[in-house]
């Protein structure tokens, strides 16, 4: 399965990096520990390698209209720059995947979670209809390494031909790196201030390394997975599927019903109402809750996780799941299933954590 | 490997030391390792009686938890109070400082279904 490896894998691997499968690729972990590298990115800044996000262009004169029929927000009120988060959903308003769209002068890229890629390529490629719209995947030609946290911007400062400090949040530029055309987007999915660089693939582990030596620190998959989690930021696969489908997921602004038509939106419309939505737990005690705890009240099963750890930053144990509306209010209090232990947790707002911003 | 030669230890990589009818039960580094830091300890009550399998604890780090299983039978007469208070103690210790209970065993319990450090190096080879 994980037979794909971007670019800076002979780093990690060099680096004493441990490796897990994600998405079919071969993916960092950890280097130190993701505690301490979780608290990298909240008080300095982190470096990942996101090299198996996929990356495809979108050209030609119906690029605008197509991906508008494709994606939940709106493309065509974008301004050239602009980031926008949305998703993508089948005929019955489940979401196949939640992505990035850019939008820049002549064209409009997104990135796409790496366990999708496929996926969404055939599907985006199957509506295309007879709209004039040339999609190519550019995952393997380039690498994208996110720089996050406070210290992010002190870093990038002055690297690039353009100047990334003044970036908007979610605006992104195409600019130069020592002569090389690189994509520098102010975005992340840590809950911190930071960058996202895609650079060829030739320049992966020098740019890697002179942002190390700026401060940064190689911080692995695990990290990332407890810095969304405190961020609550779903991840494909955990809150977010086929399954579930955008206001279930609390993503509904991120879903623009007036802008005209698009796929899932009739689905939408006429959606029961009564569907559980995704909430937020905080539970007592530091054991942590993991996908697939049931969540009990009046003394049954009414819920379940869907991510779930004791994190580093709050120091706290956080899960995120679905329950139906009776149960989700916040305040309302349940009894989380770990293996057997019943503890007790309490419905709280998203996001458990939020950067304070000068 | 540095999996001391005067324990004997669990598939499921709990060790023991065996000292008359006290037996001192705790995690291996390489348990700890794969685990990563540890976040959440909890012990055996004082005064269980246990099977060789039966859970003794949990421990659990960022990302995953996994159970404890007595290595042998006995009954639990103390608990690694300073461990249980800093986890530390077992990620950065875990053959010494960082034990984690004591059983009293009967003075003839066999320890043949365990693995010698030689056979547990072989066993964790490779990862």
């Amino acid at each position: 399965m994980a037979d794909l490896r971007t670019p800076l894998h002979a780093w990690h691997v060099a680096h004493k990096a441990r490796m897990v499968a994600f998405g079919g690729w071969d993916m960092p972990v950890q280097y130190v520990g993701i505690i301490e590298e979780h608290k990298a990115v909240r008080g300095g800044a982190g470096l990942f390698d996101i090299g198996h996000m996929a990356r495809l262009s979108f050209t030609g004169p119906d690029a605008l209209a197509f991906l508008e029929s494709v994606f939940t927000n709106s493309v065509a009120s974008m301004k050239v720059g602009q980031v926008r988060y949305g998703l993508i959903l089948n005929d019955r308003g489940g979401i196949l995947d939640d992505i990035l769209v850019y939008r820049f002068r002549d064209h409009f890229e997104a990135v796409v979670n790496a366990g999708n890629r496929e996926k969404i390529l055939d599907w985006l490629k199957q509506h295309l209809g007879e709209l004039d719209c040339n999609i190519v995947d550019h995952t393997f030609e380039t690498v994208m390494i996110a720089i996050q946290g406070p210290q992010s911007v002190a870093m990038v400062d002055g690297l690039f031909a353009d100047d990334v400090s003044k970036l908007k949040y979610y605006f992104a530029t195409q600019t130069t790196w020592s002569g090389h055309a690189v994509t520098v987007s102010r975005t992340g999915y840590t809950g911190e201030d930071g960058f996202e660089i895609v650079i060829p693939n030739a320049l992966g582990v020098p740019m890697w390394e002179t942002l190390i030596a700026k401060g940064a620190v190689p911080c692995g998959l695990g990290s990332r997975d407890t810095l969304r989690l405190e961020a609550a930021m779903p991840l494909y696969g955990h809150e977010l599927s086929e399954q579930i489908d955008p206001i279930q997921a609390k993503l509904e602004w991120a879903v623009k019903m007036d802008k005209g038509d698009f796929l899932g939106r009739a689905a939408l419309l006429n959606r029961l109402p009564a569907l559980p939505d995704r909430v937020g737990l905080l539970l007592e005690g530091k054991r942590a809750a993991r996908e697939g705890s049931m969540l009990f009240a009046e003394g049954s099963a009414v819920g379940i996780v869907t991510s779930g750890s004791y994190v580093p930053h709050l120091q706290q144990s956080i899960a995120m799941g679905y329950l139906p509306k009776n149960f989700s209010p916040v305040g309302t209090e349940l009894l989380v299933d770990l293996r057997g232990t019943k503890v007790p947790a309490t419905v709280v707002w998203l996001p458990f954590y939020t950067r304070s911003k000068n | 490997m540095t999996n001391p030669t005067d324990l004997k230890y669990a598939q499921s990589h709990e060790w023991v030391k065996l000292a008359g009818d006290i037996a001192t039960i705790g995690v291996t580094k390489f348990a700890v390792e794969q685990l990563t830091e540890p976040t959440f300890l909890e012990l055996a009550k004082l005064g269980k009686s246990v099977k060789v399998a039966d859970e003794i604890g949990v421990i659990e780090s960022v990302k995953s938890t996994s159970s404890i299983y007595s290595p042998i039978p006995g009954d639990v007469i103390e608990v690694n109070k300073a461990a249980l208070e800093n986890l530390a103690l077992v990620n950065d210790d875990p053959f010494g400082a960082g034990w984690l209970l004591k059983l009293k065993v009967n003075p003839d319990v066999s320890l043949d279904h365990l693995l010698d450090a030689t056979q547990y190096d072989a066993q964790i080879a490779g990862h």
